[in-house]
């Protein structure tokens, strides 16, 4: 499967690139594009990505595997990241991501069968105050309870 | 008590609202001044960096080179990622202009003429916040080329947001400038210092987000009337982020040297139930926690906590009740700077791996009282032997719970050694390594094969 990017995104490449005095600094905001586009960043995204910025694709693919919101494989259409470091786990973090885990049936970093939901058990997302706490996709849902949590999951289901 | 990073000020976060309350005078002020004055008010102010370090902000600029063909850099650090703390939010959430004129002000004082704010990536909401004021700001000429013409100067500065990705590592300076470059998060080895040889090897400065925000105030102001709030040795206020057991937990924002018990009973509303607390950890999840009965009279600044036996860090506070498995934390916690080590350094990599190793079989109820002195053991071994203070991170937290709780601890783990039948031949000497009884690694069918 090739992958180019869209004339528009060719267009916000440009603009990335007037953020930086080297094209390899734009590799970040330039990998959240493909992602964007290609809902994970495959094999073909990172080659592309290369030759858009003139590195190696070595260099791409180490950036990709450095950090965490990278995804190489696809992920559900709404990505659940339960955080359960210290003050979430204190309050229940545990608990709810258990909940998520049977509700969904699935494991860390699995994928539903029907492709809308996956689940990662994340560190700590700056919900401290605010705990326990889960993120879908980029939206944080805060001061959690096994009703809020059922609630998401089921209006969820019901969207897509 | 005023409010100087986060005041009650009803949208504060619109740019209309901000230029209301004195917004861009510091910046107007600032330019009419020399770069030396500037350092030297900041200086004088006592700003301490609220990014953990607790090094003077002043101090750190000062350190940028006068002369010099290279461009010059300031990195503000958003990448806030120390569980326990979520401090910087709430100032991209409602005083995003501040952080912005703090920014230019800054820029201003060292000679830089870019400026990257570096935002971890989980908040996407709050990089859309800034980056909304940050538009507005450059429509309305406080940033960038224009600024000469509003201010009527011949500096111009730009800003630009650059998103993290998910690496609690990239809050270390230099492994946040190799992520701007493009790069693995690496710490650098020091020296060179970020001043000399920092972004694409030229001068660089990395202030904190709550730092910066500070700026604009000092100068509007005066250093005088700063250093005069709170601790003298580390004047100003803190951001304060209460979480765990506490009935109202939350962002505070409070004179420095503000007792602990204050901020937990007065303002986090006290713990839930009424229970006692076993264990504070004063300045996020890196810091040494400290005994629950022994925080009477601790006050929140460098210095005093310093005495205390912890740190003030980035202020994250986490408190922890009577009930909780201490145990199941200290895990939790290695688990994560293990998830974080970045691999540059064997005694991290390894070790963070060893210590969640010995705290899961602990909390499994499988641990021997020889595990506690070998998560000691392991945890000096790896803290001072690495390239960035993620050793340290790894290290204190387990180093000081054990050391501090040690009776806890004792409590649960066995304290005879009792060694499978395989390895009863070598029971008759000392072994380094006990080994557990009913670890899981061993099953029946590996003794039939003898």
């Amino acid at each position: 499967m090739e992958f180019k990017f869209t004339p528009e995104n060719q267009e916000k490449i440009k603009d990335i690139l007037k953020k930086y005095p080297t094209k390899k600094a734009a590799v970040m905001p330039v990998l959240y594009l493909g992602q964007e586009q290609n809902g994970w960043i495959s094999k073909e995204v990172m080659i592309e990505i290369a030759s858009v910025l003139e590195i190696t694709e070595e260099e791409v693919f180490g950036v990709v595997t450095f950090y965490t919101m990278f995804f190489e494989k696809p992920m559900g259409k709404n990505h659940l990241q339960v955080c359960t470091n210290v003050s979430c786990m204190l309050r229940g973090g545990y608990e709810i991501y258990q909940q998520v885990k049977e509700k969904l049936g699935i494991d860390n970093m699995e994928v539903t069968e029907d492709q809308k939901f996956s689940l990662e058990e994340v560190e700590c997302m700056g919900s401290c105050g605010t705990a326990p706490m889960m993120a879908v996709n980029e939206d944080y849902f805060e001061d959690l309870t096994a009703e809020k949590v059922n609630e998401i999951i089921e209006s969820l289901k019901e969207k897509n | 008590m005023e409010k100087i990073v986060l005041p009650d000020i009803k949208d504060l976060h619109k740019l209309d609202v901000y230029k209301a309350n004195d917004g861009y005078t510091a910046i107007k002020k600032a330019l009419s001044q020399s770069t030396d004055d500037i350092i030297d008010q900041v200086k004088k102010s006592g700003l301490r960096g609220r990014g953990g370090a607790a090094f003077l902000a002043g101090l750190k600029w000062s350190f940028m080179p006068k002369t010099t063909d290279k461009p010059k850099y300031l990195c503000v650090n958003g990448d806030e990622s120390e569980p326990g703390s979520f401090k910087d939010r709430q100032i991209f959430d409602f005083n995003p202009h501040q952080l912005i004129e703090g920014t230019l002000i800054t820029c201003y004082a060292i000679g830089a003429k870019t400026a990257y704010v570096y935002i971890r990536g989980e908040y996407h909401k709050w990089i859309k916040l800034f980056q909304k004021a940050l538009d507005d700001a450059y429509a309305a000429g406080f940033v960038g080329e224009k600024m000469k013409e509003t201010f009527n100067t011949d500096f111009a500065c730009e800003i630009y947001v650059h998103k993290g990705a998910g690496a609690y590592i990239c809050g270390e300076e230099s492994a946040l400038m190799n992520s701007i470059e493009g790069q693995r998060g690496y710490p650098r080895i020091k020296p060179p210092f970020p001043a000399q040889n920092g972004l694409w090897g030229c001068p660089t400065t990395i202030n904190n987000v709550e730092t910066i925000t500070n700026v604009p105030k000092i100068i509007n102001n005066g250093w005088e009337w700063f250093s005069k709030i709170g601790e003298p040795k580390h004047p100003g206020t803190i951001l304060f982020g209460v979480s765990g057991h506490v009935n109202k937990p939350g962002v505070y924002e409070l004179p420095s040297g503000t007792l602990l018990t204050d901020i937990i009973y007065k303002y986090a509303g006290g713990v839930p139930g009424d229970k006692k607390i076993l264990c504070v950890i004063p300045g996020g999840s890196s810091m040494p926690p400290l005994i629950g009965t022994e925080i009477e009279g601790v006050k929140m600044d460098a210095e005093s906590l310093k005495a205390a036996g912890s740190s003030i860090g980035t202020g994250g506070i986490i408190v922890m009740d009577e009930d909780t498995e201490l145990v199941k934390v200290l895990a939790r916690i290695s688990k994560f700077y293990y998830h974080e080590s970045c691999g540059q350094c064997t005694p991290c990599r390894e070790g963070t791996s060893w210590l969640v190793r010995i705290l899961d079989r602990i909390a499994k109820g499988n641990g021997s009282s020889h595990d506690l002195d070998m998560l000691i053991n392991v945890a000096s071994n790896i803290e001072g032997n690495t390239i960035c203070a993620l050793g340290e991170a790894a290290a204190w937290p387990v180093r000081f719970m054990i050391t501090r709780f040690r009776d806890y601890f004792e409590e649960r783990v066995q304290k005879e050694v009792t060694l499978p039948v395989k390895n009863k031949v070598h029971s008759m000497r000392e072994t380094a390594f006990p080994i557990a009884p009913q670890t899981q690694s061993l099953s029946r069918a590996d003794f039939k094969k003898d």
